[in-house]
């Protein structure tokens, strides 16, 4: 510290700190036309004698960056590649590196090779997708928890937490790290583009629609099905489904890693796109 | 960082002066904005690789046909970095505003780059990311607005771990908070106040400064003392908070001015300051306070003296301030202030300006107030004197002040009345006469000229 310690410590002791001298109040002090009187003094938010502040503070948030700026240092180093079996991805920044390895591989699910960009949602989605106990469970209670951070709501299928998420969370319908549960049929297949080994379609060095990678594909069959639910309710839950949601995305319109489930399908393969 | 980022800020053959007129301009502008309540400012992180931009940095304007063939380029594109370079392409050309334009109503584009932004591909999730954030800098509301299906993705990448990309979305998020009313419905139920209260247990200074400027603009909000204070202080966002302001080796500038900004709007928003008080924040500001006025004074023991008044000139009011409600009702503090000799200082500070004159005036009539004991401190000294001097040449409230501490100082010491040389004050040039034109004190002046 740089004030003198007496100070110092006189400063941080508090009301109790110093021996106060004695009060003794005239009670002429307030008489007219005097009228002071010893007060605490608040201002609103909006009060004129914050301006100077508030401009200050602007100023600072626009002097700071307006121009573009230089590059920041990168440490190059000589090319590597991506240690994870099956990604052939190349380097020449540790960040960018970091970067691949965070989005890709570190919440990737080792059944279906989805990546993640949490923890958490990986942990969900394990959960929800690969685990038996998981779907006898949820027949029982509601199980498939809210997705946004903070809330804490259960329900008894995803689609009602999907309903949940929309309604209240106004998130959008197709949201990305909520994609239902597909029944297997309708699951297409990559054609493997360079370097990339049977069960690792979604690590491909393609990424998503080069080289005529899978795409999950938005169609009927887009529902939540609940794993080993009679037929009868599941065509009941397509049909709600279909109702209530258009998130046809037009098949002009692709994005998004298309994940490959872990084994090779024999049944019929969808046509579209 | 912003340090690592600033870049050369001054086009060439800009002089001085002309900042300094630009500067003059900018406050004005933003005084104006700030008396309409329109005051809203926006963070901008741009890093271009120079040896691409050719060191210009002029951003091309980009026609439909353009956008769409980038966009599909980096969707459906066979190389890698062909797709790359497409989004780098189209972020560029966003830096323009008719670009930004022409992108916003072509339709399906923002669902594109939406699309982009949740690839798995980290450099195309990262340039869409910059294409967001270069739309969400933008003065036209509509533009921003545009933005609006991407949130929930960003907020989702808060949980995530890589801290340049985290930045990023915060920024981007910032600059679309404080845009209007109808983004901030939408991302408080989005869950953007959990979001950011997880975030903050980042290790990353750059990433936490970026989060205190995204919290600081919703904290701002018009509607934040209703609708989204209260869900603040209900979060452990303000325990997070105190705990970065804590003054040591481990404080950083950036984190400390964003947190410090967040505090200010909570608390004059006047919700729930108790609560913030059980958290420790009197003890943390106290200790920061006293760690900037330690470092204040180091600079001007070097011999910055000028620099400083000058800059803490602007400081004056609030410490003024926060010596008044210090003192008010507290007889320790103004012993403190007392036997630190801290009268002289203050008194040096009367003739600043009128604002600065009034309050300390009235600090110093919180002491007098408490009774003898307390003017026996006062006078003899330099106050009547100083007092006498700004008299001669001051404004109504300053002269108003001024009369209130000369009836106190008389009061509790009536020897000071017969000072043989004690002159009459004047409020004007003109000499006694014009104190009839003087309304509002003159009656104060005959009361205390009475005691005489």
């Amino acid at each position: 510290m740089q004030l003198p310690p007496a100070l110092r410590a006189r400063l941080v002791g508090g009301p109790g700190a110093a021996e106060p001298l004695p009060v003794v109040r005239d009670p002429a002090a307030g008489r007219a036309p005097f009228r002071f009187v010893a007060r605490k003094v608040r201002f609103p938010r909006e009060h004129e004698f914050f301006e100077d502040g508030d401009v200050q503070r602007h100023l600072y948030l626009q002097d700071v960056l307006t121009q573009v700026a230089e590059e920041p240092q990168r440490s190059r180093v000589p090319e590597f590649t991506c240690q994870v079996a099956g990604c052939c991805q190349v380097f020449d920044t540790l960040e960018g590196y970091e970067h691949h390895y965070h989005t890709r591989h570190r919440h990737a699910c080792s059944f279906c090779k989805r990546a993640f960009p949490s923890a958490h949602l990986l942990d969900t989605h394990i959960l929800e997708w690969h685990d038996a106990l998981f779907q006898i469970l949820s027949e029982r209670q509601d199980m498939y928890q809210c997705l946004v951070e903070g809330c804490t709501e259960k329900f008894k299928t995803s689609s009602a937490r999907k309903d949940h998420m929309v309604r209240l969370h106004l998130y959008p319908a197709d949201f990305w790290f909520d994609k239902p549960r597909k029944s297997r049929g309708c699951v297409r297949l990559a054609t493997p583009g360079p370097c990339v080994p049977l069960s690792a379609e979604a690590l491909g060095g393609g990424g998503e629609q080069s080289e005529g990678d899978a795409m999950e594909v938005c169609a009927a069959e887009d529902v939540a099905i609940p794993w080993g639910a009679p037929s009868e309710s599941r065509a009941v839950a397509a049909r709600m489904e279909k109702r209530t949601y258009s998130r046809r995305i037009p098949s002009t319109i692709c994005f998004g890693q298309g994940a490959a489930r872990g084994f090779k399908s024999t049944k019929k393969r969808d046509q579209r796109l | 960082m912003w340090n690592r980022r600033q870049g050369r800020l001054r086009p060439a053959g800009c002089g001085v002066e002309e900042l300094r007129r630009r500067r003059r301009e900018r406050e004005a502008a933003l005084r104006k904005a700030r008396r309409e309540q329109q005051l809203v400012s926006k963070r901008l992180l741009r890093e271009d690789a120079l040896e691409e931009t050719g060191g210009g940095g002029v951003a091309t304007i980009l026609g439909e046909a353009e956008i769409q063939q980038f966009l599909q380029l980096a969707q459906r594109g066979t190389e890698e970095k062909e797709r790359e370079k497409a989004l780098v392409s189209l972020r560029r050309g966003l830096q323009h505003p008719e670009t930004q334009q022409t992108f916003i109503r072509l339709e399906g584009s923002m669902r594109t780059l939406v699309g982009l932004l949740t690839s798995n591909q980290a450099l195309l999730q990262l340039e869409a990311a910059r294409c967001l954030h270069e739309l969400s800098h933008s003065e036209q509301p509509a533009v921003a607005e545009a933005c609006l299906p991407a949130t929930s993705y960003l907020l989702t990448y808060l949980s995530g771990h890589s801290s340049d990309f985290i930045e990023l979305c915060l920024y981007t998020l910032g600059n679309l908070i404080v845009e209007s009313e109808a983004v901030r419905r939408q991302l408080l139920p989005q869950g953007i106040i959990p979001a950011l209260a997880a975030c903050i247990q980042s290790p990353h200074m750059a990433v936490l400064e970026a989060l205190g400027y995204a919290l600081s603009q919703l904290l701002q909000a018009r509607e934040a003392p209703e609708k989204i204070i209260p869900s603040v202080l209900g979060s452990t966002l303000p325990q997070h908070m105190l705990q970065l302001l804590q003054p040591g080796p481990k404080l950083s500038p950036g984190v400390a001015v964003e947190f410090a900004w967040c505090l200010h709007y909570i608390i004059c928003s006047q919700v729930n300051n108790v609560l913030l008080i059980t958290h420790g924040a009197l003890s943390t500001l106290e200790l920061l306070l006293l760690d900037l006025a330690g470092a204040v004074q180091r600079t001007e023991d070097a011999g910055l003296e000028l620099f400083f008044l000058r800059k803490q000139s602007s400081l004056l009011p609030e410490g003024l301030w926060l010596l008044n409600n210090l003192t008010a009702n507290s007889p320790s503090f103004c012993t403190s202030l007392l036997s630190l000799d801290l009268i002289e200082p203050l008194l040096q500070l009367l003739p600043v300006s009128n604002v600065v004159g009034v309050l300390v005036l009235t600090v110093l009539c919180n002491v007098a107030e408490k009774g003898p004991a307390y003017c026996q401190q006062l006078w003899p000294g330099p106050l009547l004197h100083s007092l006498l001097d700004i008299l001669a040449f001051s404004d109504i409230e300053v002269v108003d002040q001024s009369l209130e501490l000369l009836q106190l100082l008389f009061l509790y010491r009536p020897e000071v009345c017969f000072l043989p040389r004690l002159p009459r004050p004047s409020c004007s040039n003109q000499g006694y006469r014009p104190w009839r034109s003087v309304r509002q004190p003159s009656s104060r002046i005959v009361c205390v000229l009475s005691r005489r």
